[in-house]
């Protein structure tokens, strides 16, 4: 760990002012400082700042950037209206994590890409043009879609799944002072030939809140998909709400976890479901317009069919009689 | 005194002529409330005057030489020392004795220790150890991928009669490969130590599990000889045999302890546990099982190739098991090994049978069902009258008792056709396999001491490395000397008292179990002389002696300490007899059709290891080892980067061991047993016999409940769902 300068400011002009990185729950910040992956100068802890509380919004809701994990996943209006989110983030990390991990830090968290860890190993997201170990490297844990020859990486986050299949949009003031809503896609960057660069923030952005709409129709669930029942990364995640109307699906909203350098999802794959009746035929070509561009690095082929069966059997979940 | 008993003869039923009650009862550890409070203090939480931090640097590259620039970190704050002299390269593995120190500039392996550097402060060390600059000349010719590795050096095991024809004549037969990962201990506790200096003799607290030993490999790594050294390790918390040698640290904070004149910690980091000291091998074996008509096993051949580092002894012992579990005259059990630059192998809990049981008992499952018998029927056919390979007489054999025992504890009964049972998602089934451990006994020795005050001390170097040993010993001190178990105190972990078995093999409660009833006995002598009467007459109770028709208080009958110091030793039996514990595992599993996921419902063990000493301990030692089962069939693997050797998944977080939720009910049955030829506490090895075919248990059940055989461990779910 390198020396550091430590402020706690009270409000979030002081934050923006500090001009130093962001800590809120420290979980992946502080492990990244350790093995100075991250080496930020100054870290400014928001701890004191206003963030906290879930409030309604219209017919919406409004979560505050430090609410926990914990807090945020116990929440009865979450468990009630939104409860695929409720899900997610009870499976992720443990009970002490989520006590500590906040909503707006989770969606920051960095990959768990082994290589990325490994100062002696080429990474671009650490350091950029120095090439990419994975590449042929322990790929197990790593992404099949969006992304590029220079990075492999998947984004760990559970609960950003789940807040992209609920349309979430995530309240930013500009470190100008300006503040925008983004929605998730316009959120997370893809790699490309930049995959240090992960979000639209620039260094002193400061996530407030996430706004999550009204309530939508249909079933929800989120099925997570892993080499041990708890205290694990996804494999595969499916974050899904099917809503049904006369024996046929009139509304459709999946995205995948543990498949992509973001929280993965695709309309198309939603078109093809939306206005039909319920069948595996269907289903099985859903999951193949949804993974007609994976691609495996050879240790995480298996993603792939892993995925077709998740997503059907969500499916069949959510449509059936006694789900 | 010293009293020294060798096992040559069987020995006499003593512990169960003791009137205090206290052996085998389930008395809780009695350093769990310091531990939980955070009062017991381990290696690495000493706080010392003046102590300097070291952190190592590991090597970046598999294979080559490497120069260091040590301006590059000299000026920085706090900078007090680098080493890169007289550390060893890994840790030793256990029982050496030695542990010789590595040429200075030399990278055998990825991640090995080639600096420590040492500062006033350990952020600093470990600021200073991120900022060292190495320059390294890379070897082209690493070995780190064994796939077209040609150089395998055979080690033929046993070899009678003749398996090919066995396995041509054979009415039945099976032929199967298998894979396992290697493995890492992963013991809680980092492995650390703080070394200080007074004079030339030097003291090392640190976490180790075989002090005699241990003395003997730092002094050889030190140059310095062993009555200068004195290693204290009263807490451990965990070992697995990681730290049944020294390592990087303890030599490392000595060595600059030494040049600096003030006390040095060291403690690796999780990643460097996993990098640096000794890991299981992975293995491919190759097991081929031939039977008659009858079910008797007429042919077993168990053929695995595994890895070690250049120049290091240890094999895993994979064929342990297969070479005395089962009849049949024919016979072969071999190794190749390939040398290979990753961290070195040795002993990981259960070397041997961890995976070696795995595979024999999976096999063995698949035969009984090429046979169409019964898993438990073939078994028990096939138990043998004396040892296979080299007719010894077996000790005591509780395999039959603990499969029928534990069959109807189970409910094996209710076991349905593969494929058949299903909830949901779920199907779900039942797997059963043998478990069996070797029973090894040491030379050990402990003193016990009687006060008057009718309270009693024991000492020897000995180590609880989490396992009950300070409870243990208390109880059969305060069952030998009849005095309630609060009444004795156990000092352990310290070089200076007796030299013990150390913890390992799963020798160490009988080994020093024994010295202490060897020692305690001494003392009833003397207490039987001054009541006059032969040591069978005494009776000792609740700090009262009664014999030859007296009856008196201890404090009445001394007015001194009396203390008398106990050796066991290997004798004539421990050579002459085949020695080992028993027993069977059964496990319920529910495998999802959609997703390959495994769910261990429940399990059950039942164990045939001689006299339980305390039920609770023991039983917590066989719960651990069917929780390392299920994470050897399920979860456990060290993910290497065959390019370099890099273990890609070196941390807790990525390194998967069963969590809570992974482990269903655990059940355990002890099957009454006595083994009189083992020592005279006529018990046998607990620690790693629960861990012994577990694996193997959770893998029959799979097939049972699903159909689909796994052949390549840990059944990660991309191993099972394409089956399904
Ligand atoms: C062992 C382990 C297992 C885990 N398992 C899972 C799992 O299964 N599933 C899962 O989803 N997650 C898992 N996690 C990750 C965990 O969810 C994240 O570490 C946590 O959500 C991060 O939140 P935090 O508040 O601690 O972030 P911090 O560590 O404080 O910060 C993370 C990043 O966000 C920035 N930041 C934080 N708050 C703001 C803000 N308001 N505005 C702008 N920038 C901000 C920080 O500068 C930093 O870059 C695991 C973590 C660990 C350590």
């Amino acid at each position: 760990m390198k020396s550091f300068d430590y402020v706690r400011p009270e409000t979030a002009d002081a934050a923006h002012e500090a001009a130093g990185r962001f800590i809120a729950g420290g979980t992946n910040l502080i492990d990244l400082m350790k093995l100075q992956v991250e080496t930020p100068e100054k870290l400014v802890d928001i701890n004191r700042l206003d963030l906290r509380g879930i409030s309604t919004e219209g017919d919406g809701l409004k979560i505050g950037a430090l609410v926990s994990n914990s807090e945020l996943a116990a929440d009865l209006r979450i468990r009630t209206d939104y409860p695929l989110l409720s899900r997610a983030l009870l499976s992720g990390a443990t009970q002490q994590l989520r006590n500590k991990a906040t909503t707006g830090g989770n969606f920051l968290q960095r990959t768990r890409c082994p290589y990325f860890y490994e100062p002696h190993q080429a990474c671009n997201k650490r350091t950029p043009g120095e090439g990419c170990s994975a590449q042929g490297g322990v790929t197990r844990m790593l992404a099949v879609l969006g992304t590029s020859e220079h990075c492999l990486a998947a984004h760990p986050s559970d609960m950003a799944v789940a807040m992209r299949a609920l349309d979430a949009k995530i309240a930013v003031t500009r470190a100008d002072g300006t503040t925008e809503r983004l929605a998730l896609d316009d959120f997370y960057l893809l790699p490309g030939d930049r995959p240090d660069r992960e979000t639209v923030l620039e260094p002193g952005d400061l996530i407030t809140a996430v706004h999550l709409p009204a309530p939508a129709a249909g079933r929800q669930t989120y099925r997570k998909v892993r080499d041990r029942s708890s205290y694990a990364f996804a494999l595969v995640s499916v974050a899904a709400r099917i809503a049904m109307e006369d024996g046929k699906i009139s509304d459709a909203a999946l995205a995948f976890g543990g498949l992509a350098p973001r929280p993965w999802r695709d309309g198309a794959v939603e078109e093809i479901l939306i206005g039909e009746a319920p069948s595996e035929a269907l289903f099985g070509k859903a999951a193949d317009r949804l993974l007609a561009e994976a691609k495996g690095a050879g240790g995480n082929d298996f993603k792939i069919p892993l995925t077709r069966r998740t997503l059907i059997a969500v499916l069949n979940d959510l449509t059936g009689e006694s789900a | 005194m010293t009293t020294e008993l060798k096992m040559d003869v069987p020995q006499p039923r003593f512990l169960d002529q003791t009137q205090q009650g206290v052996l085998g009862k389930p008395i809780p550890r009695v350093d769990g409330a310091l531990k939980v409070t955070g009062q017991a203090t381990y290696a690495a939480e000493w706080q010392m005057d003046d102590m300097a931090h070291g952190v190592f640097v590991g090597a970046a590259i598999p294979k080559g030489h490497f120069t260091i620039d040590r301006d590059s970190i000299a000026g920085m704050d706090g900078f007090l020392g680098l080493y890169t002299d007289n550390l060893v390269r890994n840790s030793a593995r256990g029982t050496l004795n030695t542990n010789p120190v590595q040429p200075g500039d030399r990278v055998d392996y990825l991640g090995q220790s080639i600096a420590l550097v040492v500062a006033e402060t350990f952020e600093q060390a470990r600021d200073m150890a991120a900022a060292l600059k190495v320059s390294y000349t890379r070897d082209d010719d690493a070995v780190t991928d064994l796939s077209e590795y040609d150089d395998w050096e055979l080690k033929v095991g046993i070899e009678l009669g003749d398996v090919d024809a066995a396995m041509d004549a054979a009415h039945k037969s099976v032929d199967l490969e298998y894979t396992t990962k290697g493995h890492n201990s992963g013991a809680m506790e980092l492995h650390g130590s703080i070394a200080s200096w007074d004079g030339d003799h030097v003291t090392v607290r640190s976490s180790l599990q075989m002090l005699g030993f241990n003395r003997n490999e730092l002094a050889d790594s030190l140059g310095v000889p062993p009555e200068q050294v004195r290693l204290l390790s009263p807490y451990v918390g965990g070992g697995f045999g990681s730290k049944l040698g020294i390592g990087p640290d303890s030599v490392g904070a000595a060595v600059a302890a030494r040049d600096l004149g003030r006390p040095v910690r060291v403690v690796l980091t999780r990643p460097q546990v996993f990098d640096t000291t000794i890991r299981r091998t992975e293995t491919r074996q190759h097991i081929r099982l031939a039977a008659n008509q009858d079910g008797r096993l007429t042919g077993i051949s168990h053929v695995n190739w595994q890895s070690n580092l250049p120049g290091e002894g240890h094999a895993e012992p994979v064929d342990a098991a297969t070479r005395f579990l089962y009849a049949g005259e024919n016979r072969y059990c071999a190794h190749y090994m390939a040398r290979r630059n990753s961290p070195a192998t040795g002993d990981v809990r259960s070397p041997g049978e961890a995976v070696g049981m795995l595979t024999l008992e999976a096999a063995m499952d698949e035969l009984a069902e090429a046979l169409e018998m019964d898993p438990i029927d073939l078994r028990i056919r096939n138990i043998p009258e004396v040892h296979p390979g080299n007719g010894k007489p077996i000790s005591s054999n509780g395999m039959a008792s603990s499969l029928r025992q534990g069959a109807e504890a189970f409910g094996w009964d209710q076991r349905q056709p593969t494929g058949t049972r299903r909830e949901g998602e779920w199907l779900i089934g039942m797997g059963v396999a043998a478990a069996a451990r070797a029973n090894l006994l040491m030379p050990s020795s402990a003193r016990v001491t009687l006060n008057p005050d009718a309270t009693a001390v024991v000492e020897t170097d000995m180590t609880d490395i989490g396992t009950g040993t300070y409870t243990i010993l208390g109880q059969i001190a305060a069952e030998t000397l009849g005095l309630p178990t609060e009444s004795v105190t156990v000092h352990l972990g310290d070089s200076n008292f007796p030299t013990a078995s150390g913890s390992g093999g799963s020798w160490g409660a009988t080994s020093s179990g024994s010295s202490v009833l060897i020692a305690a006995r001494a003392i009833r002598k003397t207490l039987a002389e001054r009541m006059g009467c032969e040591e069978e007459a005494l009776t000792l109770k609740d700090g009262m002696a009664t014999g030859g028709n007296k009856r008196s208080a201890l404090s009445e009958l001394i007015d001194q300490p009396i203390s008398e110091e106990g050796k066991i030793d290997k004798g004539k039996l421990t050579k002459g007899t085949h020695q080992a514990g028993y027993g069977a595992h059964f496990a319920e599993v529910a495998v999802n059709t959609v997703t390959g996921e495994v769910r261990v419902r429940r399990m059950l063990a039942a164990m045939a290891a001689g006299r339980i000493l305390n039920e609770q301990t023991a039983r917590s030692q066989v719960y651990g080892g069917q929780i390392w089962g299920i994470g050897s069939a399920l979860h456990e693997g060290l993910e290497f980067d065959t390019r370099t050797g890099h273990i890609a998944n070196h941390t807790l977080g990525e390194y998967y061991v069963p969590v809570h939720l992974d482990v269903g009910d655990l059940d355990v049955l002890f099957i009454d047993e006595r083994d009189d030829m083992a020592n005279p506490m006529q018990a046998k090895g607990i620690g790693e016999l629960g861990f012994c075919g577990a694996a193997a248990a959770v893998a029959n059940a799979i097939y049972n409940a699903c159909g689909v055989r796994i052949r390549d461990f840990p059944a990660t779910p991309d191993r099972i769902f394409p089956h399904l």
